[in-house]
């Protein structure tokens, strides 16, 4: 499999793929009681 | 005291703006150029005129730039990065600076000074040291997406998260 990294679209959609996550991992889990 | 955090802000941003531009300036700019001059012999001049005073900008302006976050954080800055509810946005912005600073200081720095010639090293050490960089630089630059997300935590993020 290719890195993504290795192109600048691969790049951009990973970092966007990650705030995703950290986004849900914010919300469901850090915040969850709040 | 008001004046510490205002003006710790302002040269986070000032830093930051430098850093960041400087990243985005290697990865979409840099880069492809140094391809296209390296096939009609003419990256020497990037090399050794352009690159070496990019980097001296951008090592430092990071350093400057985790610094005054720092400084701003303040009386927060454990909260932030023991992700403590209140603090938790920006705390997740935090860790990933300081992951891509770890990225520039302990990667791409010692990388550049040997692919530059500013530290002695073999063709094949040159070669893994371009990877190495390289590949920690796209890091930097995909890491930089959410941190500037997480720490823009203005009044929409708050409202965003629910705090």
């Amino acid at each position: 499999m290719k890195n993504p990294l290795d192109s600048i679209p691969g790049t951009i959609v990973s970092g966007l793929i990650l705030t995703v996550v950290l986004y849900f991992f914010l919300k469901n889990f850090i915040l969850a009681g709040v | 005291m008001e004046l510490v955090p205002a003006i710790a802000r302002w040269i986070h941003f000032l830093a930051g703006i430098t850093w960041i531009g400087l990243l985005y300036y290697f990865n979409l700019v840099q880069v492809p150029a140094l391809k296209d001059a390296a096939a009609d012999g003419t990256a020497a001049g990037i090399t050794k005129h352009v690159a070496p005073r990019a980097l001296f900008w951008f090592r430092w302006s990071a350093l400057v730039t985790w610094l005054a976050g720092a400084a701003l954080l303040g009386a927060g800055f454990t909260a932030a990065f023991t992700l403590q509810p209140e603090m938790a946005p920006i705390g997740i912005g935090a860790w990933l600076g300081t992951i891509m600073l770890f990225n520039v200081w302990g990667l791409i720095w010692p990388n550049q000074k040997k692919i530059l010639g500013m530290k002695p090293a073999t063709d094949e050490e040159k070669a893994k040291a371009r990877r190495i960089a390289f590949l920690a630089s796209r890091t930097n630059m995909m890491l930089s997406i959410p941190m500037l997300f997480f720490m823009a935590g203005g009044l929409s993020h708050r409202a965003l998260f629910g705090l």
